[in-house]
């Protein structure tokens, strides 16, 4: 992969909703080069998802609860943790699941939309499959900065407005 | 107060004539502004956490006359690593800001009637800085069809046998210009041929986005007649720390420091304590910001061009200087009528020098998004223009 195509990766990353145009004259490159590297990337599924992040919490109207789920599991011969990895993944409630290092195994990140809905997953779906050894379910109590976004009040530019 | 009580030399340094065009761009709403010639980040949180723990722990007490010695180390590692220039610790000032660096420079170095050559189009405060130290500024002018880059026989034509020292921005603000190496031993060449100083202000040199940097001090013989000047405000976005570096051999250095030790004692403890943290553990974060820069620079160049405003791709700093010549306005005038019609700030390029007339400073330190906003809002200016000139691309 060429610089290039590294410094567009990074633009997008920030900001998937950056014009090709704009794109184009940031990265020097034409535009007809940029669609032609997306589209690269897009096939490759390096690119997996153009998303937008949202602060939830200020539409009234669409409360979740998000949990963090410390599972412990024994792994399988021959695929080690991937099985009940995409056992766990294929749930639509669950938003990521990470192999981790240290006291547990698996960090598994579900959605719900009451606490209930997410304690009856835990209890009815992911505890019954076989190898898990037992969860800790932490709720989410507030989000101060995710992706690197803080979700407080973005900052005003305190310089002057001319300086030489 | 009747003026005698005055110093002729004070009272004859013009304030900057676009003080109220300052004052109208402060006094609108939703103006975007390209005039700061300072970066848009904030300085990275472990710089600024390092300066809040010397305070904790109570280093509020001033530093030895030159700066402390684990700064003035790092400095030292810092130059040579970047720059491949080697300065002992005792070679090293640790300033308030560049500029103070500058003036203690021009100060040591300067007799009465002594001339300094400035390069124009300049940052503001090089000639008055030489006239305050009892100097004589000699203006050179660059041309927009260079590339604001020097041209050395013209150069070699303004030396006079008063002549002590040139002034060197590079990269340049206001042109964001950057003089490569091959130019830069050319000078070296008159320098040595006239045993010139060259005051090399060097405060942008981390930012340059195309090319590896030369220092001055780095060309062969030049580290004996060269003062070099940086510092943290541009690279570390730390403008409001006020902290500059000078670097110059210890028989010019050690005269230089009485300057300062009695000028204004030592630059600020805590901010002093943030230096060592930025230099330590501030390469990522340098490297973030110059990669958004010259993305920036990139897109405001081309966007120039297309505009119809030539534009030249500067090499470093955070600055392009496109011509606004073919629109028949002076840069004053274009300035504020973009202001007033399209409130977007621009800063005249007749400021830096007579010869930045017909251009404008426009800074990209600045979102993307306020760019792409002002870009389009230069765009529409400009459709209400009647060109003197075909509108062509660059």
């Amino acid at each position: 992969m060429n610089e290039k195509e590294i410094q567009l990766l990074q633009c997008i990353e920030q900001n998937g909703r950056l014009a090709n145009d704009v794109l184009a004259k940031m990265i020097d490159v034409s535009e007809e080069e940029i669609v032609g590297m997306l589209n690269k990337f897009e096939n490759d599924r390096v690119i997996l998802q153009y998303i937008t992040l949202i602060d939830w919490g200020k539409v009234p109207i669409q409360e979740t609860v998000t949990a963090m789920i410390d599972v412990k599991v024994t792994p399988k011969r021959g695929v080690g943790f991937d099985d009940i990895a995409e056992k766990i993944y294929r749930y639509p409630e669950v938003k990521s699941v990470y192999l981790m290092s240290g006291t547990y195994d698996l960090s598994v990140v579900v959605e719900g939309k009451t606490m209930t809905s997410i304690a009856s997953f835990v209890s009815q779906k992911l505890s019954t499959l076989d190898s898990i050894l037992s969860t800790t379910t932490h709720f989410i109590l507030k989000r101060y900065k995710h992706d690197s976004i803080m979700y407080a009040q973005k900052e005003d530019d305190k310089r002057m407005v001319v300086t030489l | 107060m009747s003026k005698f009580l005055l110093s002729n030399t004070v009272t004859s340094i013009e304030p900057s004539g676009i003080r109220k065009f300052f004052d109208l761009a402060s006094s609108m709403d939703n103006v975007i502004s390209l005039g700061v010639g300072e970066p848009d980040f904030v300085t990275p949180w472990n710089v600024r956490e390092a300066s809040i723990y010397s305070l904790e722990t109570g280093h509020t007490a001033y530093t030895s006359n030159a700066g402390l010695l684990e700064l003035r180390e790092e400095v030292s590692r810092y130059l040579n690593r970047k720059f491949q220039v080697s300065y002992h610790e005792e070679e090293i000032i640790i300033t308030v800001g560049a500029s103070q660096g500058i003036d203690i420079a021009l100060r040591t170095i300067l007799n009465p009637g002594d001339e300094v050559i400035v390069i124009d189009p300049c940052f503001v405060a090089y000639a008055p800085l030489v006239s305050l130290a009892g100097g004589t500024p000699v203006h050179f002018s660059t041309s927009g069809k260079d590339e604001f880059k020097i041209n050395i026989e013209a150069l070699a034509n303004t030396i006079t046998p008063k002549t002590k020292a040139i002034l060197l921005c590079n990269p340049n603000n206001p042109t964001g210009t950057l003089l490569e190496k091959e130019l830069l031993g050319q000078l070296a060449d008159l320098v040595k041929k006239h045993n010139l100083l060259v005051i090399s202000d060097e405060i942008y040199a981390e930012l340059v986005y195309d090319e590896k940097y030369t220092s001055f001090a780095n060309i062969e013989g030049m580290r004996d007649h060269t003062i070099l000047i940086s510092g943290f405000s541009k690279t570390f976005a730390m403008t409001g720390w006020r902290l500059g570096i000078v670097a110059a051999p210890a028989e010019i250095i050690s005269h230089m420091l009485k300057v300062h030790q009695y000028a204004i004692m030592c630059a600020p403890t805590m901010s002093q304590h943030a230096a060592v943290e930025a230099l330590r553990n501030g390469e990522d974060d340098v490297q973030a910001m110059r990669r958004s820069y010259m993305q920036r620079r990139n897109f405001l160049v081309k966007s120039f061009q297309e505009i119809g405003l030539p534009c030249h791709r500067p090499g470093g700093a955070f600055y392009v200087f496109p011509s606004i010549e073919n629109t028949g306005m002076t840069s004053e005038e274009f300035a504020q009528e973009l202001l007033l019609k399209e409130r977007v700030a621009v800063v005249p390029g007749n400021v830096f020098g007579e010869c930045g007339e017909g251009y404008i400073r426009c800074s990209y330190a600045t979102s993307l998004e306020k760019l792409i906003e002002a870009s389009k809002r230069i765009q529409r200016f400009i459709q209400t223009i009647k060109m003197v000139e075909p509108v062509g691309k660059n």
